[in-house]
């Protein structure tokens, strides 16, 4: 049950977008969230929807998959669109009852902000997607890196993001076994009653909290053993070259949110 | 007669994606009351899929699975029974540890088991015995424990289960020599005591051949043979394709009789190996005294 569970979402390939440096990918997706959110006429979410899909389609992943990240968030849509539609009271009146008014500005409000967050979702995991966790963190901390000039530990803190995301699956997979164990000795984690499951919870989570500290020493001894000492002077294995086709994709990325800003 | 069998057992992992793989393909055998088995196979060889099948773990996807002649599936809310009367204890069992006390933690699974005070009392006590275990040391913390202490104790926290059938994937996996021979002890210590059935998981071909009365070996999925130790390891041959060893003993003695000296049967054990060599010396000696 909890194999299902992916973070990161990487979905390895060799596409265009796969390719593209990771460090423009992020400035590039934030340019397209400024994108979404300047343009508030219908044309300009087309627009914003016609990049998207360009690149998806560019991307290769499966339509599939993107639908799988916006669906978890249907209902909190829905949610905040009725919520919306009731409480907006500006504009053309188009039906009411007793206390209850829909206005036209309310339902446009609401469809803008679906396909929006829509949009955003889609956009993001297009990032995600096609870019691996590691290489992902690796990008953050270069484009932060001028903040160690005002001794942000930036080093750090990738670090500890590319650390964390490197040990989910393997803690998965360490729950997993650990349930499995306990449900060997009769425990009762997927039946009995709440309370029963509760009780059963602790024989799981004391494992797995050693065993994570446990990680967490061994792992520190081996960057120790390695005279791991911070981000100082520390080379790459993968060093981040951008090629013509980053600049490209900056320059389409660019013009796009030129034209909505045009159009608005 | 037969405690455990399966019928047509398969496993397919991940039904319906692309990552659908079949662990375990059509594997029927059956296990008698009282046997020691020993379990081999590679990696990958389905040899852990089909031992979680047996305390209902993993559900078939197709075929069963018999306790005493009952499908274990027949009822699944009787599925918790099943695991009581046989006992997992999975690869590096320290990690599962989690109580208090010694005493505590072996005692977690007879508690689960709903037994009273003074039955669960005599379960801990009685194992703690055989696996050597001194009184004092139940009230310690099991996270004060050294390694092979703790492996002990976790499997103890099975067995005190009394389950009929015991299985142990790996019990002595990165374990040095002498704490090897502790946790076989152990478990023939248990095996006296108890007569219950005893399955075990193996790399090492020498322990193997030392306890089990019969050996099952799984190739990709399949069942590849389940006979006794010297007909298993007579196929040394075969057994090398799939990526297993015959013991080392029994290797010399296969490049002895392909040189010449036949000493007419199979031999697995170094004892048994001693004793074949003296045998033959002493009717040398007997023929023709020089």
């Amino acid at each position: 049950m909890l194999r299902d569970i992916t973070i990161g979402q990487y979905f390895p390939g060799e596409s265009i977008i796969h390719r593209l440096d990771p460090r423009f990918k992020i400035v590039i997706t934030l340019i397209y969230i400024v994108m979404l959110f300047t343009g508030s006429t219908p044309l300009c979410l087309c627009i914003g929807a016609l990049y998207t899909f360009i690149a998806i389609a560019l991307s290769r992943v499966p339509l599939k998959l993107f639908w799988k990240s916006v669906r978890p968030l249907l209902p909190f849509l829905v949610i905040t669109a009725v919520i919306n539609i009731l409480i907006v009271r500006s504009g053309d009146v188009i039906w009411s009852w007793k206390f209850l008014k829909i206005t036209e500005d309310g339902v446009n409000i609401s469809a803008y902000m679906i396909v929006r967050i829509s949009l955003l979702v889609m956009g993001t995991s297009i990032l995600t997607y096609t870019t691996s966790p590691v290489t992902l963190t690796d990008a953050i901390e270069r484009l932060l890196s001028p903040l160690k000039k005002l001794h942000f530990p930036v080093h750090e803190l990738a670090m500890m993001m590319t650390i964390a995301l490197r040990f989910i699956p393997t803690l998965i997979e360490e729950t997993d076994k650990i349930i499995s164990a306990q449900k060997a000795r009769g425990a009762e984690i997927d039946t009995g009653s709440f309370i029963a499951r509760a009780k059963s919870l602790i024989s799981v989570l004391v494992p797995l909290f050693v065993s994570a500290f446990r990680r967490a020493d061994e792992l520190a001894t081996a960057m120790e053993c390695r005279c791991y000492h911070g981000g100082a002077g520390r080379t790459r294995l993968r060093q981040m070259k951008s090629a013509p086709r980053d600049y490209i994709a900056l320059l389409i990325t660019a013009g796009f949110l030129a034209a909505v800003i045009y159009l608005k | 007669m037969p405690i455990l069998e399966t019928q047509e057992l398969t496993y397919t992992y991940s039904r319906g994606t692309p990552f659908e793989a079949t662990a375990v393909d059509h594997v029927s055998l059956s296990i008698n009351e009282g046997e020691m088995i020993g379990v081999m196979g590679h990696t990958g060889s389905g040899k852990s899929t089909l031992i979680q099948h047996f305390n209902g773990l993993l559900q078939p996807t197709s075929g069963k699975v018999l306790l005493d002649g009952r499908d274990i599936w027949a009822d699944k809310k009787k599925i918790r029974e099943v695991r009581f009367q046989v006992g997992l204890v999975f690869q590096y069992p320290e990690y599962q540890i989690f109580e208090e006390t010694v005493f505590r933690d072996i005692a977690f699974g007879p508690k689960n088991m709903g037994l009273d005070e003074a039955e669960i009392k005599r379960r801990v006590l009685e194992t703690a015995n055989d696996i050597g275990f001194p009184e004092e040391l139940m009230e310690r913390s099991p996270f004060e424990l050294s390694g092979g202490q703790k492996r002990r104790v976790a499997i103890a926290g099975v067995m005190a289960m009394e389950p009929k059938v015991l299985i142990l994937d790996e019990p002595t996996a990165g374990l040095d020599p002498a704490g090897r021979d502790l946790i076989l002890g152990q478990i023939k210590a248990y095996h006296r005591r108890t007569r219950n059935t005893i399955l075990i998981v193996s790399h090492s071909m020498e322990d193997i051949a030392t306890f089990a009365d019969r050996i099952l070996v799984m190739n990709k999925g399949s069942l590849f043979c389940f006979d006794e130790p010297e007909r298993v390891f007579a196929r040394a041959d075969e057994i090398a394709r799939i990526g297993l060893d015959v013991p080392q003993v029994t290797r010399i003695f296969m490049e002895l009789k392909r040189r010449g000296l036949d000493l007419g049967k199979e031999v697995y054990t170094v004892d048994y190996a001693k004793e074949l060599v003296l045998r033959r010396l002493r009717e040398r000696g007997a023929a023709a005294p020089c």
